[in-house]
């Protein structure tokens, strides 16, 4: 086998092929020349052996050329397959006609009653009976086998194996083998029936395919008959004047297969036959599978509600085979919707009203217990068509939806069968249109990501990507946001050759609209500058300008610089931004300026600037300035505790002498050290600068 | 993350604010205040003692409503801040719009 698995399929065809036609011209030569020496009574020039061990081999060829050819074939469907029994039976059957036709057309002539003629014709029938019993074989086990278990293909081997084994046991004339022949036979024809039972194949052919599967099968019969006739005539024939060719009603394989064929064929036969009244049933069912399944599938996103109630009505109707129905939806503060199928609207309210006349509560409108037999209520409402209804609620998360209602114009039209499967869809339907809803929520939740992200990086491009440099100052600053998208903001501004404006700011609140009021603020900013205004006076018009722009509870805190590097002068003022750390080099100390102030945007009015205070400071050599937004002060590490403003101090005065680079880098190590984690719940901004 | 509760005490009304309030929770922050000013009542005491953390959003609900309780003549006291939570509203400016007092008995002298 392992040879064969070499070749491709084509191969081992061509290959098998040839083999089996050089063995039968063998077989025939060998099998002639003995039936021709021993009725002229002369030596046989060929081994008696030959001619069995030619069959074995060309029976064996053919097994392995259909084994190829029908085993292997992928995705056949049984009557196709019943079609090839059919088909390779009617080629070898018109050659076999051919050949008696030929032998009637010589009538009582010399030639007829040859009995070397005689045999090249039998033989030629025995090897059109070996092909169409072997094809058959293997179709047959192809039936057999499907949905096998293991046990079933355990014994089908052991079966296909005895069968083969046989063809060496033809080859063998061991004497005390052949004693055993006829328990042999006996034995490999129980296996047949056993495996005969296995017929799961045809409950799976409808109506129409189950005609076909009759009329082929018996076809085939009629094929197996006819051949097994002509050939035992023959050979009873040749019989007549010699006993020493090759007989095939000697051939254990050749007769077990026989019986074998006609068994299955025979009980493939009448199952079908007892099959066929309940076809249609078993196609009901196959279609409820198949509308169930449409159900569950038209959750795909280009589907819509609508659409799971369309398929709902329509698999429901052609399930239960109802004259009409409806699907009445709830619609909360509107009027509800109807998907109907034969029938008006108008209809569904005189029903409906009737059905409510009579005091049958809850069955179209919202309750618990479903089937209630309302038959007797309709036949009462007079022209109406309809005698039978059912009504189902549909339900999402135990809130109903709507209803389904299903009518048939005879009386009790609905079994429980049909309750049943109704019930199941109604089921499916309302976890279909759930699974719909959740997933909308899951696009509408990514959408919404989608532009986050989008904000985030609107909000990072608004910060500067150089900061002004000034030989008086080193300036550097770090921005890093959360997930969300923040509104951290800093920004220089250079108002004259000695002079620049510094901010930073925070924004209240996360997400897309913290990053649009940060770009107002930029704008704020860049417009305010230019003016070279004092701190209290920039907070003021910025203050007055996002009063008109920011939503009522949103609010920006901000620090406003002025460092003036002629003076050597810090000019600033807060409006409820984080105090800002002063790390004096000459004292070596770091303190929190503690002026006052007021959020930007909290007091929309005149009344703003009296809530700011201005403060300013000299600057010396060594002196360091650190601005930071909240995420840095209320960083949390695992405990809950904040970095807070002393852990910050003293940062600061540890690393003071280091370049302002290092500082930022120390401390966003520290920061991160601290929390213990990558991610941050907030923004960290840090804008450091030492003084020259 | 929050818990929010409304109870009428004498002749004023105490929301009581445990937990943490950040962008999410700030939402029921605001319908509390949004339904104390629509019932029509004067006097309120905003009880803080168990609010550990608020967000710059939280302090936003509390900055919409100083016009409104000013218009409408409400007077709102909140009292029990920790220290934390205390430095939050004093760093943005807001202990000078609001009424904020260390203990009830205090804020209660306030509310009159």
């Amino acid at each position: 086998m392992a040879f064969l698995n070499m070749l491709s399929k084509k191969a081992i065809i061509r290959l098998t092929t040839l083999l089996a036609i050089i063995t039968w011209v063998v077989l025939v030569f060998g099998d002639l020349s003995i039936v021709f020496s021993t009725t002229h009574n002369l030596k046989p020039g060929i081994g008696r052996e030959i001619p069995p061990i030619m069959l074995s081999l060309f029976i064996l060829s053919l097994f392995v050329f259909y084994k190829y050819r029908i085993e292997k074939a992928e995705s056949i469907n049984f009557v196709d397959l019943l079609w090839k029994v059919f088909v390779t039976g009617l080629i070898t059957t018109i050659v076999s006609l051919f050949f008696r036709l030929f032998l009637n057309l010589l009538g009582s002539t010399k030639l007829a009653e040859n009995v070397i003629f005689l045999d090249f014709i039998y033989l030629s029938n025995l090897g059109l009976i070996s092909a169409f019993l072997i094809s058959t074989f293997i179709v047959w086990k192809r039936l057999i086998l499907y949905q096998k278990s293991k046990f079933l293909l355990t014994a089908w081997q052991i079966f296909e194996y005895s069968l083969l084994f046989s063809l060496l046991y033809n080859v063998l004339p061991i004497p005390a083998v052949q004693d055993l022949e006829e328990y042999y036979s006996a034995l490999l024809v129980l296996m047949g029936i056993f495996l005969s039972a296995n017929m799961k194949w045809v409950a799976y052919l409808n109506f129409k395919q189950k005609w076909k599967s009759i009329l082929l099968i018996a076809l085939a019969m009629f094929y197996l008959g006819y051949f097994t006739f002509t050939l035992f005539n023959l050979a009873d024939d040749i019989g007549e004047s010699t006993t020493q060719f090759t007989d095939f009603r000697s051939n254990v394989f050749i007769l077990a297969l026989i019986a074998f064929i006609f068994i299955y064929a025979l009980f493939s036969l009448l199952v079908i036959l007892f099959n066929l009244p309940t076809s249609s049933v078993f196609e009901q069912k196959l279609e409820e599978v198949v509308n169930f399944q449409r159900l569950s599938q038209s959750i795909q996103t280009e589907q819509n509600e609508e659409r799971v109630y369309d398929i709902l009505l329509e698999s429901a109707v052609s399930t239960v085979f109802a004259d009409a129905a409806w699907i009445e939806i709830i619609r909360p503060g509107e009027s509800n919707q109807f998907y109907t199928q034969g029938i008006s609207v108008k209809e569904i309210q005189n029903i409906k009203q009737h059905i409510s006349d009579n005091n049958v509560r809850g069955i179209l409108d919202q309750s618990s217990d479903k089937t209630i037999n309302l038959n007797k209520y309709l036949s009462t409402l007079k022209g109406s068509r309809f005698r039978s209804i059912l009504a189902f609620p549909i339900y999402v998360k135990n809130q109903q939806l709507g209803t389904l209602a299903l009518l048939k114009d005879v009386t009790d039209g609905f079994n429980k069968e049909m309750t049943k499967i109704i019930d199941t869809f109604t089921n499916q339907a309302g976890i279909s249109i759930e699974n719909f809803r959740l997933l909308s929520e899951a696009l509408e939740n990514e959408r919404y990501k989608e532009e986050l992200k989008i904000a985030k990086r609107v909000q990072s491009s608004l910060l500067p990507k150089e900061l002004d440099h000034d030989g008086d100052y080193d300036m550097v600053a770090f921005s890093e946001a959360a997930d969300e998208v923040g509104g951290d903001y800093y920004d220089t501004y250079r108002v004259s050759r000695n002079k620049i404006a510094l901010i930073i700011s925070d924004v209240s609140g996360k997400g897309t609209s913290a990053a649009f009021h940060m770009s107002q603020m930029k704008g704020i900013f860049h417009s305010f500058a230019q003016l070279d205004l004092s701190p209290k006076e920039f907070l003021e018009k910025a203050n007055q300008a996002l009063s008109q722009c920011l939503d009522k509870a949103s609010f920006i805190t901000t620090s406003y610089f002025v460092i003036n590097s002629t003076t050597k002068t810090v000019e600033f003022a807060r409006a409820g931004h984080c105090p800002t750390l002063f790390y004096d080099a000459q004292l070596k100390k770091g303190t929190y300026f503690q002026n006052k102030g007021l959020g930007l945007g909290i007091l929309r009015n005149g009344e703003f600037g009296n809530y700011i205070q201005t403060n300013a400071f000299q600057y010396k050599r060594d002196d360091i300035v650190v601005l930071y937004t909240d995420g840095v002060t209320e960083a949390k590490n695992v405990q809950g505790d904040e970095f807070g403003y002393e852990r910050l101090q003293k940062f600061i005065e540890k690393v003071s002498a280091l370049s302002v680079q290092e500082i930022q880098q120390k401390l966003i190590n520290e920061l991160y050290e601290f929390t213990g984690t990558k991610s941050i719940d907030d923004d960290y901004t840090t804008l450091i600068i030492k003084f020259n | 993350m929050v818990d929010i509760k409304r109870l009428q005490e004498e002749d004023h009304d105490v929301i009581v604010i445990i937990g943490e309030v950040d962008a999410s929770s700030s939402i029921e922050l605001d319908n509390a205040i949004s339904e104390a000013v629509k019932s029509g009542k004067k006097k309120f005491l905003v009880d803080c003692t168990s609010l550990d953390y608020i967000s710059s959003a939280g302090l936003g609900v509390f900055m919409s409503y100083i016009e409104e309780f000013k218009r409408n003549d409400i007077n709102l006291v909140i009292f029990g801040l920790n220290d934390k939570v205390a430095n939050v509203f004093e760093i943005l400016g807001l202990d000078q719009l609001l009424k904020i007092e260390g203990t009830k008995e205090e804020a209660k002298a306030l509310l009159g």
